[in-house]
């Protein structure tokens, strides 16, 4: 940089502070990353692994969802269809062709980053609730239509075959520990890619965007191509998270991988845990993962609704008490910071 | 197609339409007042359906006759909904708009579970009211009795809402507040009791609709999702906050949806729907009559 030399030298300091910071989430996230890796071989119990493979796949979807949602501030409800087209194109490419699943996944990845762009183009256009309805009413087309779309399987959906336990197929039947690990290496490339954006010059863009989009504009941010752009990454990822799915169940069916909350439960973890911030959507799926399924499995058993009780009170008193997501209990106000 | 039969689907269309457009109209008000979209909306209209069906239970009263006093319990409903969740929701300093989704989201399944909770999750329907199953017969036309009386008590509740916003000071209220809610604080207007007021109405109206559809319509605990992407499709083809959009638009979505039924597959009678919904924003951002 030429300017370093006319800058007073608390904005040096300032930056190296910034760069600092910087580098010590990336300490965070290893020690994060390694704890996290351990567990499996302390937490034995199959249930509890059950629970953290769709904590961190749910982390995962909710960082994607976090690059348009909290970045861009595109509120996307509905992103069950991108996570329905990974889930059904790895299983048809796999069921129907005998096409491996990783090559699958990333055919379901692409075709759901270009599917984001052919529907951003329209959909970039609308504006606050009005995106937000659209992208529900696109998602439920998309649901209705694989119902009734015999060759992915109509209502009755798609089982994958059985075979043996193999990294090659993603197909283990009694192990979760393998899930467990694809499904932290996911987390981990998603939030690898959010660190990256977070400083590079589509972050501001996005940032800028999401602030005061006829501003961004008028200082030369492309806003419509920052908006595509973060489209087609957040619904290229969740496809593939979409596609871990569906060899996580092995049987797919379109309310089991597009149904509406879907849609909402990949939203709410980052707003949980705060909204295009970092760390909030890992921090969000953490706490409300586990409750969500825990009081699935205790209470929820009679059909009594209890669990629904619990649940739907749970989230409208975190959306209530913490607007700003539970991310901001640890962090200091800048007023406060201001006044030492 | 024979001219009679056309008749008939786009009288059944028009009938639905008039229904959809009273189950979307308090959803729209709300807004329009507000800025907030109710994600428990269609939990509301449940609820409203549940009311009808377990005082006709209690009471066996016709539903017709029970519908001014659901509606009024859903006044107070919608109300105590402002002043227990969505007043605090519009405290929060960040991410205001999603704080509004997830609060209201919160409490639609919050509603959904004591729904099920109290009534199992089983279908029920109210069996035996004056209109169930009464058809009337124009020519060769067939019209179901419920579905005409939802159509005649949308038609009244419009002209209804015509008058009260153009003539009442609770109207009047009303539309100031939407239009610059500091300056009717100056004329001492209190913003509160302006939006608890709005908010009881808004659930009152799709009270109204919910009293109506549970005479002609299964009533469980996940009956407002059917309805709520009707509704919010309908408010946002109409434009947010326009009443008089939320009429046309909900005749409109009745209409296309009867249609393509007969086009298309029954299963898909939505996605016509939907279709035209995308269409029109596409072309106008903003709805057929919203302001933006």
């Amino acid at each position: 940089m030429t300017t370093d030399a006319v800058l007073p030298s608390s904005v040096l300091a300032g930056q190296s502070a910034f760069v600092w910071k910087r580098r010590s989430q990336l300490l965070i996230a290893a020690a994060v990353f390694l704890g996290v890796a351990v567990l499996p071989h302390v937490i034995k119990d199959v249930y509890l692994q059950n629970v953290m493979v769709l904590t961190l796949m749910f982390a995962a979807v909710s960082q994607s969802w976090n690059i348009l949602g909290g970045y861009c501030g595109q509120i996307s409800l509905g992103h069950a269809l991108y996570f329905g087209v990974g889930a059904y194109t790895t299983s048809v490419l796999f069921v129907t062709y005998g096409i491996n699943p990783w090559i699958g996944m990333v055919a379901g990845g692409v075709l759901s980053a270009l599917l984001a762009l052919g529907l951003g183009w329209p959909c970039f256009r609308l504006k606050g609730h009005y995106f937000s309805i659209a992208t529900i009413v696109i998602a439920e087309t998309g649901l209705l239509l694989a119902h009734n779309w015999d060759f992915v399987g109509g209502a009755t959906g798609i089982q994958w075959p059985f075979n043996p336990d193999s990294w090659w197929t993603l197909q283990f039947a009694r192990d979760k520990v393998p899930y467990i690990y694809f499904g932290l290496g996911l987390f981990i490339v998603t939030w690898l890619a959010t660190y990256v954006i977070e400083e590079s010059r589509w972050g501001y863009w996005w940032r800028a965007v999401k602030d005061n989009p006829e501003a961004a504009q008028s200082l030369g941010v492309t806003v419509f191509e920052s908006k595509m752009a973060a489209a087609a990454i957040s619904a290229f990822f969740t496809a593939i998270a979409g596609a871990f799915y569906a060899a996580f169940v092995s049987y797919i069916d379109p309310e089991s991988v597009m149904a509406f909350r879907f849609s909402l439960l990949f939203a709410l973890p980052a707003v949980l845990g705060g909204i295009g911030t970092l760390w909030g959507p890992a921090v969000g799926a953490a706490i409300l993962i586990p409750v969500t399924e825990i009081t699935r499995s205790y209470a929820g058993g009679s059909g009594s609704g209890l669990d629904l009780i619990i649940y739907g009170a749970l989230i409208m008193l975190i959306a209530l008490l913490k607007p700003e997501g539970i991310l901001s209990l640890f962090r200091r106000s800048p007023k406060r910071e201001s006044a030492e | 197609m024979s001219a009679e039969a056309l008749i008939q689907v786009i009288a059944s269309g028009l009938l639905m339409g008039l229904v959809y457009a009273l189950i979307a109209v308090g959803l729209s008000l709300i807004f329009g007042l507000m800025d907030v979209v109710n994600f428990a909306h269609g939990e509301f209209l449940m609820v409203a359906m549940y009311a009808t069906f377990g005082l006709w239970l209690a009471t066996a009263i016709d539903p017709i006759l029970l519908a001014p006093l659901v509606t009024a319990l859903m006044f107070v409903l919608g109300a105590l909904a402002y002043m227990g969740v969505v007043r605090h929701a519009m405290r929060a300093k960040a991410n205001i708009g999603m704080v509004q989704i997830f609060a209201t989201f919160g409490l639609a399944i919050l509603i959904q579970g004591v729904a099920q909770y109290l009534f199992t999750p089983d279908y029920r329907s109210i069996t035996g009211s004056w209109l169930g199953g009464q058809t009337l017969q124009i020519g060769g036309i067939y019209l179901p009795w419920p579905q005409i009386y939802g159509g005649l008590i949308s038609v009244a509740v419009f002209g209804g809402l015509y008058l009260l916003m153009s003539r009442t000071d609770f109207g009047r209220a009303l539309e100031a507040t939407r239009e610059d809610q500091g300056a009717v604080a100056l004329v001492g207007i209190d913003r509160n009791r302006v939006f608890a007021l709005g908010w009881g109405l808004g659930a009152a109206l799709v009270g109204l609709a919910g009293a109506v559809l549970a005479i002609f319509y299964y009533i469980h605990p996940q009956v407002g999702g059917t309805f709520a992407l009707i509704a919010y499709v309908t408010v946002a083809l109409g434009g947010f906050g326009s009443v008089f959009g939320a009429l046309v638009a909900g005749v409109i979505v009745g209409l296309v949806e009867a249609l393509t039924a007969v086009i298309a597959p029954p299963a898909l009678k939505s996605v016509g729907v939907y279709a035209l919904y995308l269409a029109v924003v596409f072309v106008r951002p903003s709805g057929l009559f919203g302001r933006l």
